[in-house]
C-alpha cells in the first residue's frame, strides 16, 4: 500500500499495469488496492504541479498567516472548515508556533488577494489577525522541481 | 626520434583499450543521445556524506595518514561487514582502505601473482580484470556463463577449468556481476566451494554491489565453509552509497595476503584520500535509509525496464542485483555491436555491447536503469520502435 502510495506521489499518472510491474504485484491487485484508498479517503485526489511561468498564468499566490481565537467546542475546526470552501484558497493548514493557521491563496492579481484579504478573511469571526507574504516565485512543490533538472554530470557510458 | 614503440613496455602495449570507450566517443558526438550506458548511480552522494567532507575541509588538515586508512574507518568496515554480510575481519590485520575497489583488486592480482600464473576469470565482467592481470604477467583464462544458467558460474564449468588449469593460483567472481546483473545464492556457492576447498586456489570476489540486490540479501562466498582463509574481499563506498568520484573502497582477507598487498599500496599509493575517508566514515555509520531507499527505487525501475524489455519480446532473465539487465537481442538478427551502433545512430540511445564484457557477453547488450523513471521509458520507447522494425525486417528476410 506504502510502495504505491509513494510512487504515485511522485507520479499520479502511472499506469495501473506501470504500477504492478514496479511493485511486482498483478495490475488486478494494484486496481483493488488504490480503489480501497479512495474508498477510504486515504487518496483525496489527484492534482497537477504546473509551472505557472511556462504555462503564462498571470496569477498570484500568497501565504497567509492568521491568528484566530479556537471555540469552546471545537477549536479551529469550524473556521478551517470556512475557509476552506473560499475558491481562492489552495490550502489550509493548522501550524504550531507563532499563528494558527496558514494558507496558500491564489488571484488573478495582488489586488484581488488584497480584496480577499481585507473583506472576507479579517472580517470572519474569530480572526485576530493576518500577515500576508506573495510568492515570488516557486523552485519545488511536491517533491517536484518547478526549476531545470540538474544536469546529468556523468559521461554518457562508463 | 626515439623509438616509442621499443620503449612501451611490451606488456603494457599488449592491453587493448577498454572496448566500452568506442561507443562514448561515438556517442559523445552526436546531439539529442539518450543513454542507458552508465556504469554508476544517478543519485547525488548523500547530504550527511558531503557534510562530513566539508567539515573535514573546514576544520581539519588534510595530511597524510595511515597507509591502512584511518583506524576509525577500517573498524567501521569491519563492522558494517560484520552486520551485513556476516564476515569477521580484525580492522587493525585483515582490512585497509584503497583508492576505489579497482585498486584493490590491482593489488590482489600484484600480491598474488608471479609470471605465467594462471587467474581465472568468471565472465563476462567488468573490463578491469584481464588486463590488470596481464599487468601483473600472469596469464587471464576466461570461465564463461551462460544466459540459460542465469549468468551463475556452474559447478561443471569450474570443474572443467580447474582440469585444464589445475595449478590456476586465483579465482576471480564478481557477484551481483556487472553487466549481467546476476548474483550468486549461497545454495548456488555450495558446489564451487566443493571444489575450490581441494585447490590451493584462492578467489578474488568483487563484492561492490553487494548492496544493491532485490528480494535477497547478498551472500559472501567468504562465509562458507573453508573460504574466509582463501578468499579476499574487495568492496568500496562507490555504488552503495553513490560516491564513484570519492574513489574509496577496501580489501579483506587473510593477513598474509593483506600484508603483502598493503606493502605495494604504502609505496605506490600511500594512503587513500583523507577527505574521503572521513566522509565515507558517516556513510557506513548513519546512511542505512538512504541506502535502503535508493535500493528501493532501484527495484522499482529495474521491475520497470524487465516489463518493458520483455513486451518487446527480447529475453532477459531477472536479474537480483546491481543496475543492470542483460537481454539477449539475437532475435533481431543483429550481433551485439552491430545493435548497439545501429541503436545510436537510428534513435539515439547509447547502450553498451555485452562483448565488452567477454566473449560470453555476445549477443547480449547491458542496459542500465540507474537513471529516472522518466529517462529510462523515453529509452525504452525508442529502443521498442528499434527492436520493433528490425524485428520484422529480420523475420521477412
Amino acid at each position: 500500500m506504502k510502495e504505491i502510495l509513494t510512487l504515485l506521489k511522485q507520479n499520479a499518472r502511472l499506469s495501473n499495469g506501470e504500477l504492478a510491474a514496479m511493485t511486482g504485484r498483478t495490475e488486478e491487485e494494484v486496481a483493488e488496492k488504490i480503489a480501497k484508498m479512495e474508498h477510504d479517503g486515504i487518496i483525496r485526489g489527484y492534482s497537477v504541479i504546473v509551472d505557472d511561468e511556462l504555462a503564462d498564468n498571470n496569477m498570484v499566490s500568497a501565504y497567509i498567516e492568521l491568528k484566530v481565537t479556537p471555540k469552546p467546542d471545537c477549536g479551529f475546526e469550524e473556521i478551517a472548515r470556512i475557509i476552506t470552501t473560499y475558491p481562492e484558497v489552495e490550502s489550509v493548514t493548522l501550524m504550531s508556533g507563532g499563528y494558527d493557521l496558514g494558507l496558500t491563496v491564489r488571484g488573478t492579481n495582488l489586488r484581488d488577494i488584497a480584496a480577499f484579504v481585507a473583506q472576507r478573511l479579517s472580517t470572519l469571526d474569530g480572526v485576530l489577525s493576518t500577515a500576508t507574504h506573495f510568492v515570488l516565485k516557486r523552485y519545488k512543490e511536491k517533491g517536484i522541481l518547478i526549476m531545470e533538472e540538474p544536469h546529468d554530470e556523468r559521461s554518457v557510458v562508463s | 626520434m626515439i623509438a616509442y614503440d621499443q620503449i612501451l613496455s611490451k606488456r603494457a602495449q599488449a592491453i587493448s583499450p577498454s572496448r566500452i570507450r568506442r561507443y562514448f566517443d561515438l556517442a559523445e558526438t552526436m546531439e539529442g543521445v539518450i543513454s542507458l550506458g552508465v556504469g554508476e548511480p544517478d543519485f547525488r552522494t548523500p547530504w550527511a556524506i558531503r557534510s562530513a567532507a566539508i567539515n573535514t575541509l573546514e576544520r581539519q588538515a588534510i595530511v597524510y595518514g595511515a597507509n591502512s586508512g584511518l583506524m576509525q574507518l577500517r573498524e567501521a568496515v569491519a563492522q558494517f561487514m560484520q552486520r551485513r554480510h556476516n564476515l569477521s575481519y580484525d580492522p587493525a590485520h585483515e582490512l585497509f582502505i584503497t583508492v576505489g575497489g579497482s585498486e584493490a583488486v590491482d593489488l590482489t592480482f600484484r600480491s598474488l601473482l608471479d609470471p605465467g600464473d594462471e587467474v581465472l576469470i568468471t565472465e563476462p565482467c567488468f573490463v578491469c580484470y584481464a588486463p590488470l592481470v596481464t599487468m601483473a604477467s600472469a596469464v587471464p583464462v576466461e570461465l564463461p556463463t551462460r544466459h540459460e544458467d542465469a549468468f551463475r558460474l556452474t559447478a561443471d564449468t569450474l570443474q572443467a577449468a580447474l582440469k585444464a588449469h589445475p595449478k590456476a593460483k586465483l579465482l576471480v567472481l564478481s557477484y551481483p556481476n556487472n553487466p549481467t546483473g546476476a548474483i550468486m545464492t549461497k545454495e548456488d556457492y555450495l558446489p564451487l566451494v566443493e571444489l575450490i576447498r581441494k585447490t590451493n586456489m584462492m578467489v578474488l570476489s568483487d563484492e561492490i554491489y553487494s548492496e544493491l540486490t532485490y528480494g535477497t540479501k547478498h551472500c559472501s562466498i567468504a562465509t562458507l565453509e573453508g573460504m574466509h582463509e582463501r578468499t579476499i574481499v574487495v568492496n568500496g563506498f562507490s555504488k552503495a552509497f553513490a560516491m564513484t568520484g570519492w574513489r574509496l573502497g577496501w580489501m579483506a582477507g587473510p593477513e598474509p595476503v593483506i600484508q603483502q598487498a598493503l606493502k605495494i599500496h604504502q609505496y605506490g599509493i600511500m594512503c587513500a584520500p583523507m577527505v574521503s575517508q572521513r566522509a565515507a566514515l558517516e556513510a557506513l555509520t548513519h546512511c542505512d535509509d538512504e541506502v535502503t531507499r535508493m535500493v528501493e527505487e532501484y527495484d522499482h525501475r529495474r521491475r520497470y525496464m524487465l516489463k518493458r524489455f520483455s513486451e518487446m519480446g527480447l529475453t532477459c532473465f531477472p536479474p537480483a542485483g546491481a543496475f543492470y539487465l542483460f537481454p539477449c537481442i539475437a532475435s533481431t538478427g543483429m550481433d551485439d555491436e552491430t545493435f548497439c551502433e545501429h541503436l545510436l545512430y537510428e534513435e539515439k540511445v547509447a547502450v553498451v555491447p555485452g562483448g565488452a564484457f567477454g566473449d560470453s557477453g555476445k549477443n547480449h547488450v547491458r542496459i542500465s536503469y540507474a537513471y529516472s523513471l522518466k529517462h529510462l521509458s523515453e529509452a525504452a520507447d525508442r529502443m521498442e520502435r528499434f527492436i520493433k522494425r528490425h524485428t520484422q525486417e529480420n523475420t521477412a528476410k
